[in-house]
């Protein structure tokens, strides 16, 4: 590079932008589209795209102040006005106060004769006159290739729409355009080629039974942006897009400690427990007492004065409370105090992104301390690993943002090695619990391990519990002739008298 | 409607009845040489073909851009055959005056239309 270049001063600046008000969007695009300029949506028939500019007009004239107008070449006003309705927006009000403006833009094919030269005016003229009625911020042109169908002098129209873009840029309004994807390239037309400042990809498609949306922001340019596909959710309240990977890491850590309800477990966690607003993996084969360890957590919350929300995909509200309680553990108090909320719900019963988007507005809602998600290996029948991975570390970011301290559980086979998670969490946790059921001398014998706890020394042992009708017990490790004893080797050791543990006399027999 | 009717009556490879009435609308964006060049086309077309039975109505849509919405005008210029029914539009300059008797059908449309 020469010098002189070199000495030039940086002109760059950020693209100034226009917020979507989309949960995730803005995130992807870090602060949403860019300020007076187009955008293209672009993708396959029912991917999304009338209701995500709808919500980019309806946010735009409710929290942000910038009317907007939705020029539609498809639907009627009154098509869009009930499309609209089922999803819980009733534009009518807006467009009672000059903030919304709708519009249908007729295009019939076999109406028109051409006749000799002739311009798109009309349109400018017509949506010029829309912009300027209400002091339009954004527009929405849905969806402007229908044109072609009306039309038959193709390099005209192409000529037109570069020139209306170019007016719409300088016009200073926010505009979203949007296309059908074509054969091979983005859109039928290839509007892309006129449409250089921020282009986004939605699709829709089925995984497995189950119909997934995703977003992409295919370029950005003069700004950076999200890469990855992000899959987003609509429902009555509107749409959610959930970045799978958040540009940053960079929420708040805390050095304050919480208990994990057990205190033995304490002791091993740098005699302190958890740390609060971490992430905590307890993972294990059926029947370890993974379900156990987080009823303890939330019981503890529970003590703590702090509310807590157990997500339960497994087994339903009433059932954890009765069989928690077979353990001696109540959650009634808490339950009846409100503090403690139990969602059950089967995995399949909507998609991947549904379960996320729920939990995600229950913990926004609720503002929990403390959460558990029971078990986490059960959403993988609802999507593939790489879907839950991303999920969740979407849930996780979202959580310490929040400082909420959070336990997930997780089924392993019994038959691989029990620190192989199905889907490969561990590295979104700070702390991680294994649980294991090993046969030994023809009875089964329940261990815990602490796998690994960021940030604070932690036990290395191998420690035997037991559940009981008084609680989960971690027994003290007790050696003999260089070997640990366990199981009811250790019992009639112990029991012997031989060595004097300090719990051992109130052990109540193994369930 | 008499759309319908007016569309069955038609022969094929015939022209309109003679007498009928037509009430023709033309938009326009200012006084442009292409707005000019419209309107002389049309006058030129109604006087060889329709002369006492027409009436033309024209719009600028740069002093009413309101009226754009209605006849659902997006290319300049747009002529809006209103009356007789069905309602026909024909875009351009309407230089090429073969597609304008067509288009108003005072020409029978080629089998194949293009």
């Amino acid at each position: 590079m020469s010098p002189r270049k070199a000495a030039r001063p940086a002109l760059v600046r950020p693209v100034p932008k226009a917020p979507t008000g989309i949960q995730g969007l803005d995130e992807i695009t870090g602060g949403g589209l860019p300020r007076g300029r187009p955008t293209l949506i672009c993708g396959g028939a029912g991917c999304g795209k009338t209701i995500l500019s709808m919500e980019f007009l309806k946010n735009g004239a409710r929290e942000f102040d910038e009317p907007g107008v939705f020029l539609s070449f498809e639907e009627t006003v009154e098509d869009l006005t009930l499309n609209f309705a089922s999803l819980g927006f009733d534009p009518r009000p807006l467009s009672a106060r000059k903030k919304l403006l709708l519009d249908h833009v007729r295009v019939e094919p076999n109406e028109i004769q051409e006749t000799g030269a002739y311009d798109l005016d009309g349109l400018f003229i017509r949506l010029a006159h829309a912009i300027d009625s209400i002091g339009a911020k954004r527009v929405v042109l849905d969806t402007i290739e229908a044109l072609f169908s009306g039309f038959s002098q193709t390099r005209l129209l192409r000529a037109e729409l570069r020139r209306l873009f170019n007016w719409l840029r300088t016009k200073g309004v926010t505009a979203i355009v949007t296309g059908e994807r074509g054969e091979g390239r983005m859109t039928r037309h290839g509007l892309e080629e006129y449409i250089t400042d921020c282009v986004i990809m939605l699709d829709h498609r089925v995984v497995e039974q189950n119909a997934t949306r995703r977003l992409r922001v295919v370029k950005y340019r003069g700004s950076t942006h999200g890469a990855n596909e992000s899959p987003f959710f609509i429902d009555e309240s509107g749409i959610s897009v959930l970045p799978i990977a958040s540009l940053g890491l960079q929420h708040r850590v805390s050095a304050r400690r919480i208990s994990s309800g057990v205190p033995d477990l304490d002791d091993m966690l740098g005699r302190k427990g958890y740390f609060r607003g971490s992430s905590i993996l307890v993972s294990g084969p059926a029947g370890t007492g993974k379900t156990s360890l987080a009823g303890y957590f939330a019981e503890a919350a529970g003590r703590r004065g702090e509310s807590a929300l157990y997500f339960a995909f497994e087994e339903s509200a009433a059932q954890i409370v009765r069989n928690l309680r077979s353990i001696g553990l109540d959650l009634n108090p808490w339950l009846s105090k409100g503090l403690l909320q139990v969602h059950a719900a089967r995995p399949t019963t909507s998609g991947l992104e549904g379960h996320l988007s729920a939990m995600r507005r229950l913990i926004e809602e609720k503002r929990p301390r403390a959460v558990v998600v029971d078990p986490i290996s059960n959403l993988i029948s609802v999507g593939t690993s790489v879907e839950v991975k991303a999920m969740l570390a979407r849930l996780i970011d979202f959580m310490k943002l929040r400082q909420t301290t959070a336990l997930f559980t997780s089924l392993t086979t019994g038959d691989g090695h029990p620190e192989v998670t199905d889907v490969g969490l561990s590295s979104f946790m700070d702390t991680w619990l294994v649980l294991q059921n090993s046969e030994m001398n023809g009875e089964r014998i329940r261990a815990l391990n602490v796998v690994k706890s960021r940030g604070m020394p932690h036990s290395n042992q191998t420690r035997e519990f037991v559940l009981t009708s008084h609680g989960l017990k971690l027994l003290d490790v007790v050696r003999h002739q260089g070997r640990v004893l366990v199981g009811s080797e250790r019992e009639a050791y112990v029991g012997d008298g031989a060595v004097a543990t300090r719990r051992a006399g109130k052990r109540a027999p193994r369930r | 409607m008499s759309a319908e009717s007016a569309r069955r009556s038609r022969k094929p490879g015939k022209t309109r009845a003679t007498a009928e009435f037509f009430d023709l609308r033309l938009y326009i964006a200012g006084q442009t040489a292409r707005s000019v060049a419209a309107l002389a086309n049309l006058k030129r077309i109604c006087d060889e073909h329709l002369e006492g039975r027409y009436r033309i109505e024209v719009i600028d849509l740069v002093e009413r851009p309101q009226l754009a919405r209605g006849d659902q005008i997006l290319a300049l210029p747009t002529l809006v055959r209103k009356l007789p029914p069905p309602i026909r539009k024909l875009v351009g300059d309407l230089s090429d005056t073969e597609r304008v008797l067509v288009g108003l059908d005072l020409r029978p449309r080629p089998a194949d239309k293009s």
